[in-house]
C-alpha cells in the first residue's frame, strides 16, 4: 500500500516500537484527509524526534527539549495547519520540561504525541524522567535515584483538556486516539508506550501488554477525579484511552484578530499602516 | 540657550511624572528635549533622578552642570549640589534645611490644601514652568493629556498654585515644533512594526521589556501577537517557528536573557531560518546593575552560538537609528536566511529625545519569499545549494504538494540528516557564502567631524550622541578631531576606518567597557594602531563632558 506520507526507510532498531507510532500516525493523517503540506511535524532531538525524516509533511526537526516553542509559533502564524508536536520522553517532560508545562497553560490548539520509551534511547540509555525507581542504566549503575514523573497527572492538574494514553503495540487504538487528539480543538496530550529494544529491559513489549487495558466503554472521561486517579494508576494495571477531554477556548481564540481574522501569514505588510504610530509621540 | 533640570528623589516620589509633563511642555514650546534617566533597580525608596536638557540647538548628550535642581529629598543635594552651575539654583520644600542659593516653597503644604500630597510633582512643574517663562496653555494641555478626571482637577490646581510662587525669570518664547519626542526602544519597536512584525515573544528584564510592552500596547491595532512566553529559551525557539511559518518574527532580552537564546541562535544558523533578536544591554556579569548602562556584550554577540555560521549584528546609536535600523534587520534576515542582532544599550533604550518624526515612506519590505512553481512534481529542496548561498524559501501549507523540512542537524539539500563528508562540506560553504553577499549590505560607520582628522574617535553603538558632541565642540576651538562610530558592526565594516585611520595622527577607542571589544576587533580586522582609549564600566553612560575631559588628559600626558 502506498500512502501520500511515505518517504523512505527510517533507521530505527528492528523491533523498536517507533515503527508502529510511525505507521499510526500514517494513517491517522490519511483518514482525516489533512493533505500532507497543511500538517507539520515538529520535533527536538532524540530517536522519537527522528520523525520529520521519515514521513512526507512539513517538518521542523529543533532542538533536544523544544519542541513545544515554535510549535506554538507556527500555529499561532498559520492556524490552517495541522501542527503535531512529537518528541521522547526526554526530550518532553526532562530537557524541555518548563515548556510542557507552560504549553499546557495555554491550550494551543495542537496535538503532542509523547514516544514514551522511559529511557534514552538516542543517547545509548541514560535514565529518563520517566525511568522507573531503582532501574539501572548504562549511566545509574546502582539504579536510578530519583522519583520518575506521572507525564498524565502532570498534565491534567496543569489543566490540559485533553489527556490520553496509548501503547505502540495497539495500532487500531492508537490511529484512534491519535485522530482524536489532531480533532481536539486545543492543546491535546497523547503519551505512548514505546518499547525500545535495545536500551529498556525492564520495559519491554510484554513488560506493557501485561499491564495495559482499556478504559471500559462507560468510562467518563468528562470527570476529572476520575481521570486523575487512572492517571496515577501505574502499577500491575496501566489504563490505555482517553483519560480526559473537556472542550476549552483555544489559546488562538483568545487573540481576536486571529479567531476572526485570515492565518498571521497572509497579513498585507505595508509600513504606512504603522506612521500613524507617530502620534502618540508630538 | 542650553539649560538643564535635575529632577531628583526617591523611586515613588514622583519624577518621572515632572520629567514627563516638562519634556512635553517644552517640546512643544519648539525647543530640543533630551532626558538622561538614572535609575536605581528599586520601585520605592533609593535615589533615582533625571535630567531634562533643553536648548533651541542640537542637542545628543547630557551635561554634567545643571541650571536647576528641583530636589524631592534632601539626599538629592547632597548627591547634586557640586554639579550646580554658578548661579544655579535649588528648588525644594520649606520643611528642608536652609541655604543661600536655594529657593523653597512649601510643596507639602499646598499639596495637602489641595487634599492629595500626589501632586507636589505638578506643583514643582508649574514652578519651573514659570520661572523658564514656559506657556502656561502648553502645560495645562499636558496636564489634560497626562490626567483624567478628578485627579486632573487636583493637578490643574496644583499647577496654578504653582505657576503663582514664582517669578518668570526666563523668558522660553514659543517656537514651531515639528518634531516627535521618544526614546531607542520606543523607536526600535516602531521600526519593527513598520517592518510588519507579527510576533513578537520574550521574557521580561530590563531593558529590554520597553520593547515588548511598546508593541504589546499596539498588539490589536496592528494584529500582532506579543507571547510572554516562559523563558528565553523558548522564546528565541518560539520566534523561528513563527518565521518558518512565515510570518516576521523578533524576541528579545538582555545580556542573561540572551544567553539563554544562544542554543537557538545557533539553530537559526543551521535551520537558516531569518529572525531579529534584540540585545539590550546592561552591566554584567550576571545579573550585574540591572537598570543601568553598558556595551560589554559586543565580543558576546559576535560569536554567541556554538559552531560556524552567519549573522549580522547591528550597534544602535540613537532612536532614530533605531528606527531605521530595526525596519531594515527584517531585510537583511530574510534576504539571506539568518539572524539579525540588534545590540541597544539602557541609556539608549530610556533617554528621550527630540528628534525628526520618521519617515515610513522610506521603510521597504523585502521578505525573499519564493513563488511556488506550479505542477513541479520534484521534492522541494529548502536548502537548494546556490550561488549566493541563499536557497529559495517556500513555506510551509502555501503549495500544494510541497511540503518544507528544516532540520538542526547536518542535512542535505532536502533538509534531510546527512553526515556525508561532501555534504558536510557542502552545506558549511553554502552557508558562509552568504557572507559575501551580507558584506556588499554593510553600512560604514558614521563619520563625524572633518574629513582627514589628526585625532580619529572611534565608538560604537549609544555613544554617538556624546561623540558628535566632543567632536563638535572640540573641532570649534580648533583641534583637527572627528569620530567614526559603528551601527554595523559584524561583519565588520573595515573601509573607512582603514582609509581614515591610515592618515589619523592618533587613533583613540571610546568604549563602554573595560577591556576595549571594539578595540580588540578592530586589531583584529585590520592593521592599524590604536593610540589611547577611554573606557568607562561603572554602569553609567558617558556625555560630550567627560569623553573631552578624558581627551585632553590623555593629549596633555
Ligand atoms: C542540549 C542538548 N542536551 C543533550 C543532548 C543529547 N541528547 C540528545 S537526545 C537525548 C535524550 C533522548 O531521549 P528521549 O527524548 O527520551 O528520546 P528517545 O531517543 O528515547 O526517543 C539527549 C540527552 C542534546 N542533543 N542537546
Ligand atoms: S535505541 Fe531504542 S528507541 Fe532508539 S531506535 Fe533503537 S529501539 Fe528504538
Ligand atoms: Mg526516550
Amino acid at each position: 500500500m502506498t500512502c501520500e506520507y511515505d518517504l523512505y526507510d527510517p533507521s530505527w532498531c528492528p523491533g523498536c516500537g517507533n515503527y508502529m507510532i510511525i505507521k499510526a500516525l500514517k494513517q491517522a493523517l490519511e483518514e482525516l484527509e489533512i493533505p500532507s503540506h497543511m500538517a507539520v511535524i515538529v520535533t527536538g532531538i532524540g530517536q522519537a524526534a527522528k520523525m520529520p525524516h521519515y514521513i512526507a509533511a512539513n517538518g521542523f526537526n529543533g532542538l533536544h527539549g523544544r519542541a513545544l516553542p515554535p510549535a506554538i509559533g507556527i500555529k499561532l502564524s498559520n492556524k490552517d495547519l495541522t501542527v503535531i508536536a512529537e518528541s521522547g520522553d526526554g526530550d518532553t517532560y526532562g530537557e524541555g520540561g518548563n515548556h510542557f508545562i507552560h504549553t499546557i497553560r495555554r491550550n494551543i490548539n495542537i496535538a503532542h504525541f509523547v514516544h514514551d520509551n522511559q529511557i534514552y534511547g538516542l543517547t545509548k540509555g541514560q535514565g529518563s524522567p520517566t525511568t522507573a525507581m531503582g532501574q539501572v542504566t548504562t549511566l545509574q549503575y546502582d539504579g536510578v535515584k530519583v522519583e520518575p514523573v506521572k507525564p498524565l497527572a502532570l498534565s491534567l492538574t496543569m489543566g490540559a483538556g485533553f489527556v490520553a494514553r496509548g501503547f505502540s503495540g495497539d495500532i487500531p487504538q492508537l490511529v484512534e486516539l491519535m485522530k482524536e487528539a489532531i480533532l481536539y480543538s486545543g492543546y491535546a496530550h497523547l503519551d505512548i508506550f514505546q518499547p525500545c529494544v535495545v536500551w529498556n529491559k525492564v520495559n519491554t513489549f510484554q513488560w506493557y501488554k501485561d499491564r495495559v487495558y482499556k478504559l471500559p466503554e462507560d468510562y467518563d472521561y468528562t470527570d476529572f477525579n476520575a481521570a486523575y486517579k487512572k492517571a496515577m494508576e501505574f502499577g500491575d494495571k496501566i489504563p490505555t484511552g482517553i483519560l480526559f477531554k473537556v472542550e476549552k477556548e483555544t489559546y488562538e481564540d483568545r487573540f481576536e484578530f486571529i479567531k476572526n481574522g485570515p492565518p498571521l501569514v497572509d497579513a498585507e505588510l505595508n509600513p504606512m499602516d504603522a506612521e500613524k504610530l507617530l502620534n502618540d509621540f508630538y | 540657550m542650553d539649560y538643564t533640570i535635575l529632577i531628583g528623589g526617591a523611586a515613588g516620589q514622583g519624577i518621572e511624572t515632572v520629567v514627563l509633563l516638562l519634556e512635553k511642555t517644552i517640546k512643544r514650546s519648539g525647543y530640543n528635549v533630551f532626558t538622561y534617566k538614572n535609575y536605581m533597580s528599586m520601585v520605592r525608596g533609593g535615589h533615582n533622578f533625571m535630567q531634562v536638557r533643553f536648548s533651541d540647538k542640537a542637542i545628543s548628550t547630557y551635561s554634567t552642570k545643571v541650571d536647576m535642581i528641583f530636589a524631592m529629598t534632601a539626599e538629592t543635594v547632597a548627591f547634586h549640589k557640586n554639579n550646580l552651575k554658578d548661579g544655579g539654583l535649588i528648588i525644594l520644600d520649606e520643611n528642608f534645611h536652609n541655604e543661600e542659593n536655594f529657593m523653597h516653597y512649601p510643596f507639602q503644604k499646598l499639596a495637602k490644601e489641595i487634599g492629595n500630597e500626589k501632586v507636589v510633582p505638578t506643583i514643582g512643574f508649574g514652578v519651573i514652568g514659570r520661572y523658564f517663562g514656559l506657556d502656561k496653555d502648553i502645560a495645562i494641555n499636558t496636564l489634560k493629556e497626562t490626567f483624567k478626571d478628578k485627579i486632573l482637577q487636583l493637578n490643574l490646581e496644583a499647577l496654578d498654585k504653582g505657576f503663582d510662587l514664582t517669578e518668570t525669570n526666563k523668558q522660553l518664547d514659543k517656537r514651531e515644533d515639528k518634531n516627535i519626542i521618544i526614546n531607542g526602544n520606543q523607536a526600535l519597536a516602531m521600526g519593527a512594526i513598520a517592518a510588519g512584525v507579527k510576533y513578537y515573544c520574550g521574557y521580561p528584564m530590563t531593558p529590554s521589556t520597553s520593547v515588548m510592552s511598546y508593541i504589546s500596547g499596539k498588539s490589536k491595532e496592528m494584529g500582532i501577537v506579543v507571547d510572554q512566553i516562559e523563558d528565553e529559551v523558548g522564546a528565541l525557539n518560539m520566534a523561528l517557528g513563527a518565521s518558518y511559518a512565515g510570518t516576521r518574527a523578533m524576541t528579545g532580552s538582555s545580556g542573561g536573557g540572551f544567553a539563554l537564546m544562544v542554543e537557538a541562535l545557533s539553530l537559526a544558523g543551521i535551520l537558516e531560518q531569518p529572525v531579529v533578536v534584540v540585545n539590550a544591554q546592561r552591566p554584567g556579569p550576571a545579573t550585574g546593575l540591572s537598570t543601568r548602562t553598558e556595551q560589554a556584550d559586543l565580543r558576546f554577540v559576535i560569536h554567541a552560538g556554538h559552531g560556524e555560521f552567519p549573522r549580522m549584528v547591528i550597534t544602535l546609536r540613537n532612536p532614530e537609528d533605531s528606527f531605521y535600523q530595526a525596519a531594515r534587520a527584517f531585510n537583511i534576515a530574510e534576504k539571506y536566511q539568518i539572524p539579525v542582532i540588534l545590540m541597544t544599550e539602557e541609556y539608549l533604550t530610556d533617554y528621550m529625545t527630540t528628534t525628526k518624526p520618521f519617515d515610513f515612506s522610506k521603510i521597504t519590505i523585502e521578505r525573499n519569499i519564493a513563488e511556488p512553481e506550479e505542477g513541479n512534481t520534484e521534492r522541494y529542496k529548502r536548502y537548494k545549494y546556490t550561488e549566493t548561498g541563499v536557497s529559495p524559501r517556500l513555506l510551509p501549507g502555501k503549495t500544494k504538494d510541497t511540503v518544507v523540512l528544516v532540520d538542526s542537524h547536518e542535512h542535505n539539500e532536502y533538509g534531510n540528516i546527512d553526515e556525508s563528508i561532501e555534504t558536510r562540506n557542502s552545506m558549511m560553504r553554502k552557508r558562509m557564502k552568504k557572507l559575501d553577499g551580507l558584506k556588499d549590505e554593510l553600512m560604514e560607520p558614521d563619520q563625524l567631524g572633518v574629513d582627514n582628522p589628526e585625532i580619529l574617535l572611534v565608538g560604537f553603538g549609544a555613544t554617538h550622541g556624546a561623540l558628535a558632541d566632543a567632536v563638535q565642540r572640540l573641532s570649534s576651538e580648533g583641534m583637527s578631531v572627528g569620530a567614526l562610530v559603528y551601527g554595523d558592526i559584524w561583519p565588520f565594516p573595515d573601509k573607512l576606518i582603514n582609509s581614515l585611520g591610515k592618515n589619523a595622527d592618533k587613533i583613540i577607542t571610546v568604549e563602554q567597557n573595560m577591556t576595549g571589544q571594539l578595540e580588540s576587533l578592530i586589531l583584529e580586522k585590520t592593521r592599524l594602531q590604536i593610540y589611547d582609549r577611554i573606557l568607562k564600566y561603572d554602569g553609567r553612560a558617558i556625555n560630550g563632558d567627560e569623553i573631552i575631559h578624558r581627551l585632553n588628559a590623555i593629549l596633555e600626558s
